[in-house]
């Protein structure tokens, strides 16, 4: 299979709606076959990796820390990140700088970086597809 | 040569307070300073954007006052007239919505339903928002 | 003419503005181009059959190809398909992206 470049612009917050966890099933199909993948993560996105993200138990459920082993967005996208790189593809992530300040989530996963619409213009230049994942 | 994107813009009045933009229309015009080839086609509640004489004063809590209440209307004139981004609106949503074209803002144009599928042909990239 | 994906997420129970997206996929085939539905999330709801399957059985007949995401289904537990539609993988998505066909996500 020849090398894509995918581009992918989400707008969710992370824990709120379902276009997430679609998303990263498709970024990680991508990451699989070793794309390039690039993401401009905006407005409620920009706090997808955000490295203070913390997991929590379930008391609902009975389950503590460890046993309810609470997904977060930021370890998804760090497992999206190596297991791009694990197959030769490079994934370039976003997070949209405005959007960041004003959500105040501006320290990111390692691997990620601020950008601006620009970056989104150029990936789309630079891009075999953009696929717009919209917000409601 | 830029690609051309054609962008279905549906999304309405979502945050248009707190950010002082509709974040779409803002985000195209940024791209479109940055070199890109937009055209938005307003579908759905997203066609009241092109009615004009809209927007509020900004909000108040307390002490704390906004100052700077958007004006979708005056967003899209800036998106047609500066930004030179072609702007069509589905006139069918408007008539659903019992807007009169005399109530638009100039610039817009007005485009069937039925005529959407055949534009797209047209651009290299067709987003949804 | 070009191939389109067409990404639905939302579904009739809920929404109203379904029907634009499958209106949208109609005229597309009719222009001659070659049309894929793909039914993700709560969009797949109506791929059991009610009568709100009809519109999926119409699309399928017209020459749509209506295809619901495997995972959606199993999430909520529907294993009958209504007429025309077919499941499938998510892998559909990233096959037609990397293709280069247009994709919308309504």
């Amino acid at each position: 299979m020849s090398k894509k470049t995918i581009t992918v612009a989400l707008m969710d917050p992370p824990y709120e709606t379902e276009n997430l966890t679609t998303a990263f099933r498709i970024l990680g199909v991508a990451a699989q076959r070793g794309y390039n993948i690039n993401v401009f993560a905006y407005e409620g996105a920009s706090g997808l990796a955000f490295i203070r993200q913390t997991p929590h138990p379930n008391p609902v459920h009975g389950k503590d820390l460890a046993e309810e082993n609470h997904p977060t967005t930021k370890d998804q996208v760090a497992a999206l990140l190596a297991e791009a790189e694990k197959n030769g593809g490079k994934v370039d992530w976003v997070n949209c700088g405005m959007c960041v300040d004003e959500r105040g989530v501006n320290e990111f996963v390692p691997g990620t970086r601020r950008g601006s619409p620009a970056d989104f213009h150029a990936f789309v230049e630079a891009s075999d597809n953009v696929l717009v994942i919209p917000t409601k | 040569m830029a690609k051309k994107t054609l962008n279905i813009v549906e999304s309405a009045y979502r945050a248009v307070m707190e950010e002082q933009d509709d974040t779409i229309l803002w985000l195209l015009a940024a791209m479109q300073g940055a070199g890109a080839q937009h055209t938005v086609v307003l579908r759905g509640n997203a066609v009241n954007y092109a009615v004009a004489g809209q927007g509020v004063p900004g909000l108040t809590i307390g002490e704390w006052k906004q100052t700077q209440a958007p004006k979708m209307d005056r967003d899209l004139l800036d998106v047609i007239e500066k930004r030179k981004i072609p702007v069509y609106v589905i006139a069918e949503d408007l008539a659903d919505r019992g807007i009169q074209e005399s109530e638009l803002v100039p610039g817009v144009e007005l485009l069937s339903r039925t005529a959407l599928p055949g534009l797209l042909a047209g651009y290299d990239v067709v987003s949804h928002w | 003419m070009a191939e389109y994906l067409l990404i639905e997420s939302r579904d009739p129970f809920e929404s109203n503005d379904v029907g634009y997206l499958y209106e949208l996929a109609q005229g597309l085939v009719e222009s001659g181009n070659q049309v894929t539905l793909f039914l993700a999330q709560n969009g797949v709801l109506p791929a059991r059959p009610s009568k709100h399957s009809a519109a999926l059985a119409a699309l399928a007949r017209s020459g749509v190809n209506v295809l619901a995401d495997d995972f959606s289904l199993q999430e909520r537990g529907i294993t009958k398909l209504a007429e025309g539609v077919t499941s499938a993988s998510i892998e559909v998505v990233m096959d037609h992206l990397a293709a280069g066909h247009k994709t919308l996500w309504h």
